[in-house]
């Protein structure tokens, strides 16, 4: 496995990677920081980038809390600044709750969490795991960032269409979705945007994963997390073109005057829809789900294998189980493509195809369970060193068996019956994204933050950090459970409106304390990220944690080709000697 | 009002024939979940404090091969499937496919719009007179041509569902214009309802009252207003029901002049257009039509 995409092999005028970083440092200040190639640096923008969208859409909440708690009060200060058009009088309206709604699913998945862990994460490590000096393409992943960039201003400048941004929920179910404001035709446009991003650079993942990985490094000696995202770029692979076709599909029914999505005989309104008609609404169903199951799982197992390599360096023991950790991650993939249309089972779904995906349902939480048995397995017999990076990893343990848990009677038909669109699917999947991956993201960004930016962050504010937002997030999302029971739909802007939601009603202004308190807990962590970067301890060290992974080879912070001389692996990852001393990948002693 | 022991706490009552076993599939699955994570919560927090970095400890590197979590894997496989075949299959199929005949059962079309629920009784005939899309407008939210004989004697409300206690009822859902989903709390019912697919649905109430049918599925800026109001009363006092329908709609023979009963007013007038008036206070449900009907009725007990 050679690599020549950097090295002018047969030029005979010394070392083809001195010669590259060489060039690299003449280069000037927009191609080495703002149009690079450098796969660390577009995985930095990705990260930074895709963290000010959580900001966003976590901000978007906060203002929904409001209303939720105290629905129809004015907003304090706020209310007033944003306008009488969607706040009359400082209070919230409908539209606009819909339309934070939407926006909040839809950046938190699409602008934030999956940028994050596969653009951010994935595009940062996953070269420098296999020993690779870059992306196969690097140029292709300089683009899939631009795309993705413009795909977030896109969404974000719907929000200044008149009437506001989409507001028919992060899946814009037609005819909903179809007859909506236009803002919809900016969302449908952005989701095409932040899809080929996606899919730009899960190509580049794929091959770079397979075709640059160094001598001595095989599949079965890859780090857990090079095996995340190399089946992560397979899943978005796979998944993501069925709804990029669904959403031009949309698109078209939106401004062409097709009816992919439309059946004859609407009347919307009072009024006959003059549309050609003949289409089924259930379509978009099934496409959007085909990619958002798998996505799901595009959202969790970026963030298994971050969790992974935390908790093999903190245990001081190789990790329990790697061969099935990674063959149940390889069918935890592959089975995520066929349980889609337990979504749907409220659609008027016979028996028939409802027992193929209950079926389906029930087998995909066994791989579940092996991946987190062998985590809790790892911790026997460790001894377990509590680094900030370390507690978010543990946390994400019994968050995501809550998370995973609370999958099951949503799974089961005759139990879905009662909790379906209720807030229980609400609390099921956020604790899966929230306290479950934003938990191991926060957890990998502590964990590389020396390697990264060769400062040291404060234990102390990591800590504060940590405390704060479990405790915090555990009040936002168990009440949900509590509501979903007690027969609360989903997307209610006020659901005092029914008997059964006025019961409910203290728990909302629970989570809405809850949730602000969470946003102040962030300060911390933003302020420790920020300030670090120039008051932080200095990091000499290459392996400050003890890692025994590639990265942990490299100079911190690692230079432009990553390697000063191609690196060889000897081994395969977490191993430790007799003397209990870390045996790293790429070192040749025993 | 017998206690339901499988509540959790929080379900609502259940008043239909079919909740009782959701109920009890809703409590066993919450049971098997708590058990599974207190089992790994205390195993968790034994490695957490056990294991923990300190003096004199050292982690075990001797690689062991535990036989215990490949059982407790496969027994969590087994209850699943168990779950799945014995208890929610079999209630699913209860619920989805054995209708009740239609001549011993009510048959109601419920017609949903942003943001309201149109009952379609087909009155004493039992047959319901043709509808068309063609035909919808304010005053006629479910398209009747009342040219049909079969649409002589059909009953239109909005927002009122009434049905009689301890007889099955088919409920047949269409939608005008979006996906919309009927959903009552305490009757276990929960039914998307697709535009352009009729989808029947069957249940039966085993206690009288007055509850509430909400939209479980995001419909528009109404979405969290459209309340309907469900109330199962005796056969007595659902015909006498029927009969002040029946006087207020048809009455006089001038079937063509009917009325639907309550909210006459187009519900959906404002579907897209913000509209002022509805906003401006937008927890009175006062300026809502699609509350008209269900304003009158109190909250359920």
């Amino acid at each position: 496995m050679s690599h020549d995409s950097h090295g002018h092999g047969g030029h005979g005028h010394g070392n083809p990677l001195a010669d590259a970083m060489e060039h690299y440092s003449h280069l000037s200040f927009w191609r080495k920081y703002v149009f690079s190639t450098d796969h660390k640096v577009i995985g930095i923008q990705y990260a930074v980038t895709a963290m000010c969208f959580l900001l966003v859409g976590f901000g978007l909440m906060l203002l929904m809390r409001w209303q939720l708690a105290f629905p129809g009060e004015p907003l304090p200060v706020i209310g007033k600044l944003l306008g009488e058009a969607l706040f009359p009088g400082g209070v919230m309206s409908p539209e606009m709750y819909n339309q934070l709604g939407a926006m909040h699913g839809t950046i938190m998945i699409f602008m934030g969490v999956v940028p994050l862990s596969v653009g951010g994460f994935g595009n940062y490590l996953l070269p420098i795991q296999v020993g690779a000096h870059d992306m196969a393409f690097p140029k292709l992943n300089m683009m899939s960032y631009w795309v993705y960039f413009c795909g977030g201003i896109v969404m974000m400048l719907s929000f200044l269409m008149p009437g506001g941004a989409a507001a028919s929920g992060w899946t814009s179910y037609p005819p909903l979705s179809v007859i909506a404001s236009n803002a919809q035709s900016w969302w449908l446009v952005g989701m095409v945007f932040l899809i080929t991003s996606s899919l730009l650079g899960s190509v580049n993942t794929i091959v770079t994963a397979i075709q640059l990985r160094v001598k001595g490094l095989n599949f079965f000696r890859f780090p857990v997390l090079v095996w995340a995202q190399l089946i992560t770029a397979f899943l978005l692979l796979l998944a993501f073109p069925p709804l990029e076709a669904a959403g031009v599909l949309q698109l078209m029914d939106r401004v062409a005057g097709t009816s992919f999505f439309l059946p004859s005989g609407l009347v919307v309104s009072g009024e006959q829809l003059h549309v050609s008609g003949g289409g089924n609404p259930l379509l978009w169903q099934h496409l959007f789900w085909f990619l958002a199951h798998p996505e799901v799982y595009v959202l969790i197992l970026p963030a298994v294998g971050i969790v992974a390599e935390i908790l093999c360096t903190n245990t001081r023991k190789p990790l329990y189980g790697y061969k099935t950790l990674v063959y149940s991650m390889i069918f935890l993939g592959f089975t995520s493509f066929i349980v889609w249309a337990h979504h749907m089972f409220m659609t008027g779904m016979g028996t028939t195809l409802s027992s193929f995906f209950q079926a389906t349902t029930m087998i995909i939480s066994i791989p579940s369970v092996i991946i987190l048995t062998t985590f809790l397995l790892t911790l026997y017999g460790a001894s377990i060193r509590y680094t900030v990076p370390m507690l978010f990893a543990v946390a994400f343990l019994p968050m995501f068996a809550i998370g995973g848990l609370t999958g099951l009677p949503l799974g089961l038909t005759a139990s879905d019956i009662a909790l379906h669109d209720t807030y229980y699917v609400i609390g099921h999947f956020h604790y899966v994204v929230a306290p479950g991956t934003l938990f191991a993201l926060m957890a990998g960004v502590y964990h590389w933050y020396p390697k990264v930016t060769g400062r040291m962050f404060n234990q102390t504010l990591g800590k504060i950090h940590f405390w704060g937002s479990i405790i915090a997030i555990n009040g936002i999302f168990m009440p949900m459970f509590f509501m979903g029971l007690a027969g609360v739909s989903r997307r209610l802007y006020d659901q005092t409106t029914y008997a059964h939601g006025k019961v409910a009603q203290p728990l909302n202004v629970v989570m809405s304390y809850a949730a602000w308190s969470l946003a102040i807990m962030q300060l911390p962590f933003l302020y420790n990220l920020i300030v670090s970067l120039w008051k932080g301890e200095k990091v000499a060290a290459e392996n400050p944690w003890g890692g025994t992974t590639l990265e942990w080879a490299t100079p911190t912070p690692p230079p432009h080709v990553n390697f000063p001389a191609t690196p060889e692996v000897f081994r395969e990852p977490y191993q430790y000697n007799s003397a209990r001393q870390i045996m790293p990948q790429f070192s040749k002693e025993n | 009002m017998t206690q339901n022991p499988y509540s959790l706490g929080w379900l609502p009552i259940n008043i239909s024939t079919h909740g009782a076993d959701i109920d009890r599939l809703i409590f066993v699955v919450h049971i098997f979940m708590l058990a599974l994570f207190v089992g790994w919560g205390v195993y968790l927090i034994y490695c957490l404090i056990n294991f923990r970095e300190r003096a004199g400890h050292e982690s075990d590197l001797h690689v062991k091969h535990f036989k215990l979590p490949t059982y407790i894997e496969g027994a969590i496989l087994l209850i699943e499937v168990c779950l799945l075949v014995f208890v929610s299959s079999p209630i699913w199929g209860r619920v989805k496919n054995e209708f009740p005949p239609e001549k011993d059962a009510l048959v109601v079309r419920v017609v949903a719009e942003q943001f309201a629920w149109n009952i379609h009784y087909p009155g004493k005939d039992g047959k319901f007179g043709k509808t068309t899309s063609e035909k919808m407008d304010g005053t006629n939210p479910v398209g009747i041509d009342r040219d049909d004989p079969d649409a002589k004697d059909d009953i239109i409300t909005i927002n009122q569902f009434h049905i009689p206690v301890n007889k099955p009822v088919i409920v047949r859902l269409v939608s005008k214009d979006v996906i919309h989903d009927f959903s009552i709390p305490v009757m276990r019912v929960k039914q998307d309802i697709i535009p352009g697919i009729e989808i029947p649905i069957h249940f039966e109430a085993n206690q009288t009252g007055e509850f509430e049918i909400a939209c479980a599925q995001l419909c528009g800026l109404g979405h969290y207003r459209m309340r309907g109001s469900f109330v199962v009363e005796t056969p007595e006092a659902f015909a006498a029901w029927m009969a002040d329908q029946e006087k207020e709609q048809l009455g006089g023979g001038d079937a063509t002049a009917a009325q639907p009963a309550e909210g006459s007013q187009p519900a959906a007038a404002n579907a897209q257009a913000p509209a002022a008036a509805d906003t401006a206070k937008p927890t009175d449900g006062q300026t809502a039509p699609a509350d008209a009907g269900a304003k009158k009725e109190g909250n359920q007990p």
